[in-house]
């Protein structure tokens, strides 16, 4: 029994069937891949795990909870937390700031009407802040406005506010993303180092099969929104099925 | 000091010395000198700095750190000028029982139309709240004013008479709000050779709230949720995906900013017991929105700058008229001087709108931050001159 376990899910958008019939499990402590040609319903299948869209007909579980039908912000609360194709920051706070609102997130739940005491009283915040912000090796920073960082930089920092509500599940969304080589390579060693530290489950969804082969331990391919295959990132590399869907070769 | 940094404590400070020394800072000119009527320290125009001052602070806590543009804030104003009243007909014209259930009241009521019109964001939130601010109007104004329930007594306006209740007032009591027993409207006139300074009761009763209101802003905007509304107005989308519920954060700020206008209301109230409907139209609520960009929303200081520099204009431009006009172009000849007189007429008296409209106009496009953004850069001009005349020139500010 996996920790996210996906049972036939469908969701339709008017004429499209985005997905039908999906079926998933990631075990715990794993990074797996979600790969497939664009339009395969990778999108459309996380959008449908962290509560952006209610699929028309499956079951989606993690630890043992639906998810179906929570806000997003109950979803996170539960233990999921989400890396944007683009990265989603505070572009108007500082990089601290940015840095603290999860973990005001995860000391006070989804609201709390702390409105008197001043930010910089809050300790125990502060330090798990810039203990964050030092691991993502950008404390020296914390004083930028959020907005005036470095695609690469904005996606440490979406990143490190992930991480710092630890969360069980960590979902990417192409996280390298119209990314210069070096970058990606530095985020392929960030996710490692990351994976390698802590108990955490990852699931990504990758268009670089570079960053794919790097990371995944499990690799499902998705086209036209059913699973086609499932397997290690060794089987998955010579596989007929895959080749033909993917790449557009004929077996 | 108080749980503040150094920075907001000296913000604070001068804040307090500007509105304990207002009656001065405000007369500069000598009674009966042709300047005196720029002096705006009379005390139906100080109490209306500071009414207006706490309207628009709060409406800053919405508008300035969320970006939610609400087009209904007078409605709160309103109810806040309709308890305060009642108050005064029921029990007596202590202002502290009217003040209290003035921002009570408007807390329900923000809570109520907050709730609702909190479901959308962006332009459809501003159009359901001015749709409810015209809605309360029309109630105000007409239905909840009927020889069977009358509430609002409609066009006349509220007001106290001889045969209300008024079951706490006494004969040794003021016939006029009082803090108990301090009459709002008196006056010590302090007589300074030429010069002739007001320092009255209600001016300072308002200035001291407001003084607070101000200190609890500063505490909100430094304060973790404040920064949970700067996230609200920076990234919505990120904040749902951090486990955290926007709904409640937004409606908390709506809320207080609604006491704080509800305040404001039974304020002016206070300082004068009537509460008519036009203090709820959407003229009303237009202006508190111009108060806070002309000064600079999501600043501490912008909004009470703003409604101070509004305020004046409003009394002081509206009471220029030809005959001021003809005394000040005297001096040119005949034809030329009744032209200067037909060029800057539409701009004065009822035409004050006008130059309002421009000078906002002239703040939006040069100074997008406001008369705080112009005081910076003021300030910032003025060092660079110290360092050189030669650097000076290529920083020059178009709006200075």
């Amino acid at each position: 029994m996996g920790i996210l376990e996906v049972k036939n899910v469908g969701k339709r958008f008017g004429g499209l069937q985005a997905l039908s019939d999906v079926n998933l499990s990631v075990a715990e402590n794993t990074v797996h891949a979600i790969i497939g040609p664009n339009g395969a319903g990778k999108s459309t299948l996380l959008n449908c795990l962290v509560g952006k869209l209610i699929p028309d007909s499956g079951s989606v579980m993690f630890d043992g909870q639906s998810v179906l039908g929570r806000a997003p912000y109950e979803i996170n609360q539960m233990g999921i937390s989400r890396v944007f194709q683009t990265p989603e920051i505070f572009g108007d706070l500082t990089v601290l700031e940015n840095m603290m609102i999860p973990c005001f997130a995860r000391r006070d739940g989804a609201f709390e009407l702390n409105a008197l005491p001043s930010v910089g009283s809050q300790k125990d915040v502060m330090d798990q802040a810039m203990h964050m912000l030092e691991e993502m090796r950008m404390a020296d920073k914390r004083h930028m406005h959020a907005a005036a960082m470095s695609r690469g930089d904005k996606r440490r920092l979406e990143i490190g506010m992930c991480l710092s509500q630890q969360p069980r599940l960590l979902l990417l969304d192409e996280p390298t993303a119209g990314m210069a080589r070096a970058d990606t390579n530095n985020t392929i060693d960030l996710l490692k180092q990351i994976k390698a530290e802590r108990d955490i489950t990852i699931a990504i969804i990758e268009h670089d099969m570079h960053v794919v082969f790097s990371l995944a331990e499990r690799i499902t391919v998705l086209a036209q929104g059913t699973p086609l295959v499932e397997d290690t990132p060794e089987n998955i590399k010579g596989h007929p099925k895959v080749r033909e869907a993917y790449l557009g070769e004929s077996a | 000091m108080l749980g503040l940094d150094k920075k907001d404590t000296s913000l604070l400070i001068i804040v307090a010395i500007l509105t304990l020394l207002a009656p001065f800072i405000l007369n500069p000119f000598p009674a009966g000198s042709a300047m005196a009527q720029f002096n705006a320290g009379y005390p139906d125009l100080m109490q209306r700095f500071v009414i207006f001052g706490i309207f628009a602070i709060g409406f800053n806590i919405l508008f300035g750190l969320t970006g939610y543009l609400s087009f209904g804030h007078a409605a709160f104003l309103g109810v806040g000028s309709y308890s305060a009243v009642w108050m005064f007909k029921l029990l007596s014209y202590n202002v502290i029982p009217a003040i209290a259930l003035s921002v009570v009241v408007a807390a329900l009521f923000s809570l109520l139309i907050g709730y609702v019109s909190l479901r959308r964001s962006g332009i459809y939130f501003s159009i359901l709240t001015l749709a409810f601010a015209q809605m309360s109007f029309a109630l105000a104004y007409s239905v909840l004013s009927n020889p069977k329930f009358n509430l609002t007594n409609g066009e006349t306006g509220l007001q106290v008479y001889a045969d209300d209740p008024q079951i706490f007032h006494r004969d040794s009591l003021p016939d006029m709000p009082h803090l108990f027993g301090l009459s709002m409207r008196s006056t010590y006139k302090l007589d300074i050779g030429a010069w002739s300074f007001d320092f009255n009761a209600g001016y300072y009763l308002c200035a001291v709230i407001m003084m607070v209101m101000f200190y609890l802003a500063i505490r909100i905007f430094r304060s973790p949720f404040g920064m949970m509304l700067r996230a609200v107005k920076s990234n919505q989308q990120r904040m749902n995906y951090t486990g955290l519920n926007p709904r409640p954060y937004t409606l908390a700020a709506f809320v207080i900013s609604g006491m704080y206008a509800g305040l404001a209301g039974g304020l002016m109230a206070a300082m004068d017991p009537l509460a008519g409907a036009e203090r709820m139209q959407w003229t009303a609520s237009g202006e508190v929105v111009l108060m806070t960009i002309l000064g600079g929303a999501g600043t501490l200081i912008g909004p009470v700058l703003g409604a101070g520099f509004i305020k004046y204009f409003e009394n002081i431009f509206s009471k220029i008229n030809d005959t001021i006009l003809h005394q000040w172009f005297s001096f040119l000849p005949d034809g030329l001087e009744d032209f200067m007189v037909f060029i800057v007429h539409p701009f004065i008296g009822k035409g004050w709108h006008l130059t309002l409209g421009i000078l906002f106009m002239l703040v939006v496009i040069f100074l997008p931050g406001g008369l705080v953004e112009g005081g910076q850069r003021l300030g910032k001009w003025i060092r660079n001159r110290g360092k050189g005349a030669a650097e000076a020139k290529t920083k020059h500010e178009p709006a200075e």
